[in-house]
């Protein structure tokens, strides 16, 4: 190889490295935006915005979703194991929620302490299995491992 | 040129065998038939497994089908890009005019597979989230994607002259590479709404092996069908180029 050809290849190895160093910076320095959604656990350690609009996810705690007054309102709890927080929203939910399964939601906490969410998306998991093979591992009660370490949304 | 390359280890030598563009198309034309056939029986049997043959899913019921053009579609989006990335590292640092001419004929193909992948993606958000999109990292770090194929066909087209124009483009190329592995790994190091991979995990897939087969045969078939693709794209231009040079050689002699 010759010399030219060389510094070349040390150039373009250089700069990305140097490249890959400064993402590596900035998305560090910018993790809090980069973000989507709050865990209930962040919401009792860590500084969340007060007043303002931000998402909390986490899993429906099962036997928690209730019907409040008109009945267009329902209220749920949303958890991560280490913390809960009670959501309350008044809409359409979308054809994945349920209880037990992931879902993000959008709003603001008022002075209760409940969030009340204007926008509810559901998180689908990494598992994908024909419903015959789901309820087997339930009989068989494989399921609860399986749901634990799938949760990478709620760790 | 030959004194040389026969002076050199013969690990160079296999490196450079592909740089004669004759070579390449001798190549290409042997190797074209085959890969276009296979590319039509991987998608024609995919296909029909993806949309017959495999399950609904648990959750999501029919709608996972999806997930047999979205994942493939995703998987060749960056696999694309980083063909891309190498070809633009051998073509800066050994001036290898077919490396070139690969990266820039794969871009317009990466483009579309990532255009597939966000729009099969948001078709699939709708039901599924309640949304057609979010602004979570692993979405936007992919519409980022998009936008760097769509800038990297434009700058290599956008000098008068071609030479300056295919080095800036491989820069660009190189430079975006710090995209690829923040796609990869977005879903692993923030909070995203987009789900964590299945497949391409450290330990055993989460998907059912009924579903697992047939995107394995798509995406099988996707990669043949980029390689057929890229080759037919390198083939023409290479020829197009060939009689440019004929109709200059024709013009001079008249």
């Amino acid at each position: 190889m010759t010399s030219r050809k060389k510094r070349r290849m040390t150039l373009i190895g250089l700069g990305m490295l140097a490249l890959a160093g400064a993402t590596a910076m900035v998305l560090t320095a910018f993790q809090e935006n980069v973000t989507f959604f709050y865990s209930p656990s962040d919401l009792q350690n860590k500084d969340v915005p007060k007043g303002r609009n931000f998402r909390v996810g986490g899993l429906v705690a099962e036997g928690s979703v209730e019907k409040i007054g008109d009945g267009a309102t329902v209220q749920f709890v949303v958890t991560d194991g280490g913390g809960t927080v009670p959501v309350r929203y008044r809409g359409l939910l979308p054809d994945l929620f349920r209880e037990g399964q992931g879902i993000v939601a959008e709003g603001k906490l008022n002075g209760q302490g409940v969030f009340v969410a204007n926008e509810v998306l559901a998180k689908h998991d990494e598992n994908y299995m024909p419903p015959e093979v789901a309820d087997a591992l339930k009989r068989s009660g494989e399921w609860q491992k399986g749901q634990a370490t799938a949760d990478g949304a709620v760790q | 040129m030959t004194s040389q390359a026969a002076s050199n280890p013969p690990g160079s030598r296999s490196l450079h065998r592909f740089a004669n563009p004759g070579r390449f198309l001798r190549l290409a034309d042997a190797v074209l038939p085959w890969c276009a056939g296979l590319t039509a029986i991987a998608l024609a049997v995919g296909l029909a497994a993806a949309l017959f043959v495999a399950p609904a899913d648990y959750q999501q019921g029919e709608s996972v089908r999806i997930m047999y053009v979205h994942v493939p579609a995703a998987w060749m989006a960056l696999f694309a890009y980083t063909c891309i990335a190498v070809a633009s590292a051998a073509a800066l640092i050994w001036r290898h005019p077919v490396a070139d001419l690969a990266a820039r004929s794969a871009s317009p193909l990466g483009a579309a597979f990532t255009f597939l992948a966000l729009a099969t993606g948001s078709l699939w958000g709708k039901p599924m989230w309640g949304t057609w999109w979010v602004w979570d990292a692993r979405l936007t770090s992919v519409l980022v994607l998009f936008f760097l194929y769509l800038g990297h066909m434009a700058i290599s087209n956008a000098f008068e002259d071609p030479g300056r124009g295919r080095k800036a483009a491989a820069i660009l190329a190189l430079v975006g590479f710090v995209n690829v592995p923040i796609i990869k790994f977005s879903v692993d190091w923030w909070n995203t709404l987009h789900q964590p991979a299945s497949v391409t995990r450290i330990g055993v897939p989460t998907i059912h092996p009924s579903m697992l087969w047939p995107l394995l045969l798509m995406g099988v078939g996707f990669t043949l069908f980029f390689f057929t693709v890229l080759l037919l794209r390198m083939k023409s231009e290479l020829l197009a180029a060939r009689l440019r040079n004929l109709r200059m050689l024709s013009v001079e002699g008249r």
